[in-house]
């Protein structure tokens, strides 16, 4: 990432080095380094996250065989923001869905700094795009559960509640319920519950599909910042071309039904980055062309075969 | 306060139509007593302890089987929710047994645990357990399938994921069956303890009725009553309005 931001539209080539985000100084001021885990520089042939080959298929309910995803390769840096985005029915949500573990692909592995994963782990999190916070528990009990359920100790889990709150700006939130917080807010949680299980990985389903411009705008600069504070690795799915690159190191596109890795687009831009910015709009441009044939080719599916049945199984209605 | 009011005035005006038709002694007084003697028997049941070790009585014997009830009810319609061969072949058989009335579980009950306790808490259990699975597996279904995937996401897995995820997460879709579970365990209770010599509050009920004392039967009905009346009212309507704060629902009135 590039400190000096405001200079001309610099170099951003793809760090031969295991890319080590840069750490603002400020970061003191959201609590005791020790908190926030380092991420361990791996060798530089390891990606952080390996697709190979991923093929998935299933039986809709009439019977008939559907291919989702086919032949996906894609290697993701530790460190690196991946923005994947894609025509609604490419499958790009599913394939969060199968790093995360939740689901299993029908062929082709999933290796998380080489070694192949075995349903889910906390080492990769997934936030959904409806947050998926527990209403019952309270924002500092969601934020808390993931160690809970590690076995994290109890002094711990409290110290880490509040820093993971205030690294969200939610600290004043600790005690309220889910239904008390504005979408924005939620979000945030979400983020902030993600984090506390420390995850290397942070896998994002359209995380601010259903926010409103402003709140999403706000969450733009407050993920990057958590990002470069953090060091984590992001996997961002998102219909959004301009957030992609607003966000995104690369850009992955994946073609309609069945999804394939249509083409990658580095973001040579320097950070941070606007969606307003005419530079963003060019290098989005771009990729819009590449997608608007995905989106036609989805529409027409949809208006000759009337609808069609969902192909993403991991997202719920 | 207007709410009030009309409670007041619908239960005088229905005292008082009790009162004069005592009081007109249509019936002779041993078949149709005044309220002032359902008064009596209920005050002197309560001053010899009767009526205090009856409900004791009662309240332990519905609470355990209820408790059992709840405790196989979730772990069998969470199976019969999660498991497709299950869904099946249990699912129906459970819906159809849901049309026999529990106290046909009585004989069965008798011939296998003899004449005590334990064959009147079985009549308990079988009266609830199904409304009990029921009710857990339509809330499995109907609870966001979200919020099993984020809870395995964040690591919760096997019994945490029931335990910390799943339960309370379905637990807004079952209090209703959770609630009729109740209702039934009461009865089939009530049902079972007025068949044999059981010192519950049945057993106070039919003694009523063998000393001829209409009194003390309609005294014992109220209690019947209240009692179900207060458990619902308080611990289940206590409950919906607690998951409703929590979950930000607006009350479905």
């Amino acid at each position: 990432m590039s400190t000096s931001a405001h200079n001309v539209p610099a170099q951003f080539p793809i760090p031969v080095e295991p890319v080590m985000p840069a750490r603002p100084g400020n970061r003191s001021k959201f609590g005791p380094v020790s908190v926030g885990r380092q991420v361990r520089p791996i060798s530089p042939e390891v990606p952080k996250v390996g697709l190979s080959e991923i093929s998935l298929s299933y039986r809709t309910q009439s019977g008939e065989r559907l291919l989702a995803l086919d032949n996906i390769n894609l290697q993701v840096r530790a460190g690196e923001f991946v923005c994947i985005v894609g025509p609604s029915g490419c499958g790009k949500s599913t394939l969060l869905h199968l790093i995360a573990g939740l689901h299993s692909q029908t062929s082709g592995q999933i290796l998380v700094d080489g070694n192949p994963i075995q349903g889910p782990g906390t080492d990769r999190i997934l936030i959904f795009q409806e947050h998926g916070l527990f209403p019952w528990l309270t924002v500092g009990q969601n934020v808390e559960f993931g160690m809970k359920m590690k076995g994290v100790p109890k002094a711990e889990r409290e110290e880490k509640i509040r820093y993971y709150l205030r690294l969200v700006h939610l600290a004043k939130f600790e005690k309220s319920y889910i239904h008390q917080l504005s979408g924005g807010m939620r979000q945030r949680v979400a983020i902030a519950r993600a984090l506390a299980t420390e995850p290397d990985v942070l896998l994002m389903d359209e995380p601010f599909a259903a926010l409103d411009a402003q709140t999403r705008d706000l969450l733009h600069d407050e993920l990057e910042r958590i990002w470069s504070e953090t060091g984590r690795t992001i996997i961002f799915v998102t219909h959004n071309v301009r957030e992609a690159i607003r966000l995104g190191d690369r850009v992955v596109l994946l073609t309609f039904r069945p999804g394939r890795v249509k083409n990658e687009f580095p973001v040579e831009l320097p950070r941070p980055r606007h969606l307003e910015d005419p530079n963003v709009a060019r290098a989005a441009r771009e990729i819009l062309d590449e997608l608007r044939e995905e989106i036609n080719r989805s529409l027409e599916a949809e208006y000759s075969a009337g609808v069609k049945p969902r192909i993403e199984p991991g997202v719920e209605a | 306060m207007k709410r009030a009011a009309r409670y007041i005035i619908f239960y005088a005006a229905l005292f008082g139509l009790w009162t004069l038709l005592a009081e007109l002694k249509i019936w002779p007084p041993y078949l149709f007593p005044t309220p002032w003697g359902v008064g009596e028997s209920l005050y002197a049941g309560f001053a010899d302890h009767s009526y205090w070790i009856a409900i004791r009585v009662s309240m332990e014997r519905v609470l355990i089987g209820y408790a059992i009830s709840v405790a196989l009810g979730m772990i069998l319609g969470l199976g019969v929710a999660s498991n497709k061969f299950l869904e099946e072949t249990m699912g129906g058989l459970l819906v159809s047994l849901q049309s026999l009335p529990s106290i046909c579980w009585w004989p069965l009950a008798l011939l296998w645990f003899g004449l005590n306790q334990n064959a009147i808490l079985f009549v308990v259990i079988m009266g609830s357990l199904l409304s009990v699975t029921l009710a857990m597996e339509d809330g499995r279904k109907q609870m966001p399938k979200i919020f099993g995937q984020a809870g395995r996401n964040l690591g919760a897995k096997g019994f945490k994921l029931f335990w910390y995820v799943l339960l309370p997460a379905s637990l807004p879709f079952i209090v209703s069956g959770l609630k009729q579970g109740w209702a039934f365990a009461w009865r089939s209770l009530i049902t079972a303890e007025m068949l044999y010599l059981s010192l519950g509050l049945g057993q106070v009920l039919m003694m009523g009725r063998d000393l001829n004392d209409m009194s003390a039967v309609i005294a014992v009905m109220i209690l019947i009553i209240a009692i179900g009346y207060i458990v619902d009212g308080v611990v289940f309507k206590g409950m919906e309005r607690h998951l409703q704060n929590r979950w930000g629902l607006t009350p479905a009135s």
